[in-house]
């Protein structure tokens, strides 16, 4: 068990890719870390780094405060469960789990009992001879943890490990995940594309964007509190709202009505250099139908009203696309997540809005309706960099903070 | 495969369509064995099944020190030039597949070059150089250039093994603890077998078979190998006529290309690297 600190590490190839930039990350010792973010975005090369499968180019790399940068990766201690499970196809899962304690030179007793140990916890020993070409997904996928497990490293890096399973496997196969990091207590760092892994698995997330992080923080504080629209937009499922706001004097014109500033943006936009044109941000369960909101809750929004396309009922809430007239948002962020999902325009295309109402509400498709939002949970962004502006000491004030 | 391929019919269409290309194949050798075994007086009486069986044919090729002396140097001169031509590719091949480096691709051109070039333009120059060289007439006089020719299909052969092999593996052996050394001898190489195999029998059937050098370089005994020796063969007399000794000989000379092949074989698995990775 080790902490793992990353110093201004960088990486750029031989052909002038800059995969990494100057990344800065302290990984508590047990702790567990997410990297997340689009293709393409550095994680598995930040990853391969850690490990040592990839030379550092520029910063420096410490486990427990030792400089590791020209280490072997086998010289680190690490283990590593890779995507595509990388198992040895000529050995047996007892073999393929046997295998790094052999390089260990441990002698036979001590490997047959660690093997068969951590065989138990994955639920392995009946297949311990077989050969990994006889196993389904989900089975080579609990070998390549178990050979990730038997030797006790400092710390386990993983690089989408479930993104090869299919969606139920993938949900049983999380909380196997988080179990045995729990139980054992070892340093991890998880690298995946998935919004729920990435919320759901880890102590903290790193969101990831062109080399670059984005923002570091636990999962709940990325979501309520995100430094910039990157961040914004990415968290989040559905994903966040975003609209096209013009800053007039006091408020902001959007298509959703006019809101109201507060005097601390209210401030910061008077300034010379300050945008004239903002991001909203809303996310989707920060909607409610106006007739449901109380007069006390009342006050802290604003209503607008907007024809009704499609109701999805879930049970439990209501998820209600909306289409109000105004400009697109528009910013080189929400392009590149909208590229991520596979979407041509993100938030919804061009002024549709997704919004969470309650299960109560009697929203029918194709009427008017007029809905509430909570003006003290929303974002404002400016589109040229991207940064949250509502965000003050790294917390979200919402429009009407003072 | 479509269900219409399993078909009765289907099947008696192979089936025939087999049969005809294992006699087309198969008629000639045993032809040559048949002939192996037959006296001098039955020699050309056209039966395929011998009427009288015999053995002199045999006799005669193993009581020549021609014949044996010839059989010795092919063994040695095929296994010595197979073994470094598959050792060198395994590792030039090694490093086509997985690396980049300066000059990758003069090297594999260079190779194809060889494999393009007309052998038969080579013989001259290769008999003055090795007679300046005092190769001329050795093993080493036929190993280098056998070496040479071979590197260039080993290559090949080797590298498309290599580049199915999952680069992962590679990794993940590096994050068990193996060195670049024990990753490839207890990773790598066993999942490459079946291409050193492979690559094994094809360059030693060409070194086996090679006339045009052997018959160039070699003067004597002392280094000349059996398809050369057999184009030397000659009767006891001039009158005798040593058909049914070269036939022996030429399925003496099969044998070891079968065992060889036979052996190696059972290790071409296809499919090793199943289960590796997904997909
Ligand atoms: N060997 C290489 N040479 C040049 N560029 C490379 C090399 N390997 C990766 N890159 C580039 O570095 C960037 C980061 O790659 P990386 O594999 O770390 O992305 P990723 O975040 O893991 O993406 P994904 O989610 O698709 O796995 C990419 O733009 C990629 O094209
Ligand atoms: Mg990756």
């Amino acid at each position: 068990m080790a902490d793992i600190v990353l110093d201004k590490v960088s990486k750029s190839f031989p052909d002038g890719t800059v995969a990494v930039r100057d990344v800065d990350l302290e990984i508590a010792d047990g702790e567990f870390v997410i990297l997340v973010g689009p293709s393409g975005c550095g994680k598995s090369t930040t990853l391969n780094m850690i490990a040592g499968l990839e030379d550092i180019s520029s910063g420096e790399l410490r486990i427990d405060g030792e400089r590791v940068n020209d280490r072997a990766p086998r010289d680190r201690d690490i283990a590593m469960v890779f995507q595509s499970y990388a198992l040895y196809p000529n050995m047996t899962v007892r073999e393929n789990m046997a295998f790094p304690l052999r390089l260990a030179k441990l002698d036979r007793a001590t490997i047959e009992q660690k093997v068969a140990e951590a065989a138990k916890v994955l639920e392995l020993t009946p297949l311990l001879d077989r050969k990994p070409a006889n196993l389904s997904g989900g089975q080579r996928q609990r070998v390549a943890m178990g050979r990730a497990i038997v030797r006790s490293p400092k710390a386990f890096l993983m690089d989408e490990p479930l993104s090869n399973l299919d969606a139920k496997l993938r949900v049983q196969m999380r909380t196997v995940v988080s179990r045995l990091q729990k139980q054992l207590g070892t340093t991890t760092v998880y690298v995946t594309h998935d919004q729920t892994e990435a919320m759901t698995l880890g102590d903290r997330v790193v969101i990831m964007r062109g080399g670059a992080v984005q923002q570091i923080g636990p999962p709940q504080e990325l979501y309520d509190h995100p430094a910039n629209l990157f961040v914004a937009g990415f968290i989040g499922s559905p994903s966040m709202n975003f609209l096209h706001a013009a800053v007039e004097e006091e408020r902001l014109r959007t298509a959703v009505g006019d809101v109201p500033l507060g005097d601390r943006l209210r401030r910061e936009l008077a300034a010379e250099d300050a945008p004239r044109e903002l991001i909203l941000g809303i996310r989707p369960e920060h909607f409610e139908d106006a007739g449901l909101v109380d007069e006390q809750t009342r006050g802290r929004g604003t209503e607008f009203e907007a024809p009704v396309e499609i109701v999805e009922s879930m049970g439990s809430d209501k998820y209600v696309y909306l289409t109000v007239s105004g400009e697109r948002a528009s910013a080189a962020e929400l392009e590149e997540l909208a590229a991520d999902v596979g979407a041509d325009g993100f938030g919804g295309g061009a002024a549709n809005l997704v919004t969470r109402l309650s299960a109560e509400s009697t929203v029918a498709e194709g009427e008017n309706r007029r809905l509430w939002f909570n003006l003290e949970k929303i974002h404002l962004f400016d589109p040229s960099n991207g940064r949250n502006l509502t965000l003050h000491e790294g917390r979200a004030a919402g429009a009407l903070a003072s | 495969m479509a269900a219409s391929d399993t078909t009765v019919a289907a099947k008696w269409r192979w089936g025939l369509l087999d049969v005809v290309v294992v006699v087309f194949a198969l008629v000639p050798v045993l032809w040559i064995a048949s002939l192996s075994f037959k006296t001098t007086g039955t020699l050309t009486d056209g039966n395929f099944v011998p009427r009288e069986w015999t053995l002199d044919n045999y006799r005669t090729i193993f009581s020549t020190n021609q014949f044996v002396r010839a059989l010795g140097n092919s063994i040695g001169i095929a296994l010595i030039a197979t073994a470094v031509a598959v050792v060198l590719g395994t590792m030039a091949a090694y490093a086509v597949a997985r690396l980049d480096f300066p000059g990758k691709k003069a090297l594999v051109g260079v190779s194809l070059l060889i494999a393009m070039f007309p052998q038969v333009s080579l013989v001259s120059p290769l008999f003055e150089i090795e007679r300046s060289l005092g190769l001329f007439d050795t093993w080493p006089g036929l190993i280098l250039p056998y070496i040479t020719f071979s590197l260039p299909l080993a290559i090949y052969t080797l590298s498309a093994f290599f580049k199915q092999i999952p680069w992962d593996l590679e990794k993940a052996a590096k994050m068990d603890g193996a060195t670049s050394g024990q990753a490839f001898r207890r990773v790598i190489a066993p999942l490459a077998a079946p291409g050193v195999f492979t690559t094994a029998i094809l360059v030693f059937i060409f070194c086996w078979n090679d006339f045009l050098f052997a018959i160039s370089l070699t003067s004597t005994e002392r280094s000349r190998t059996v398809p050369v020796a057999l184009s030397f063969f000659t009767g006891e007399s001039q009158f005798e006529d040593p058909t049914g000794a070269i036939c022996a000989a030429a399925v003496v000379i099969t044998i070891p290309i079968i065992l060889f092949v036979l052996f190696f074989q059972r290790r071409i698995v296809s499919g090793l690297t199943s289960g590796a990775v997904k997909g």
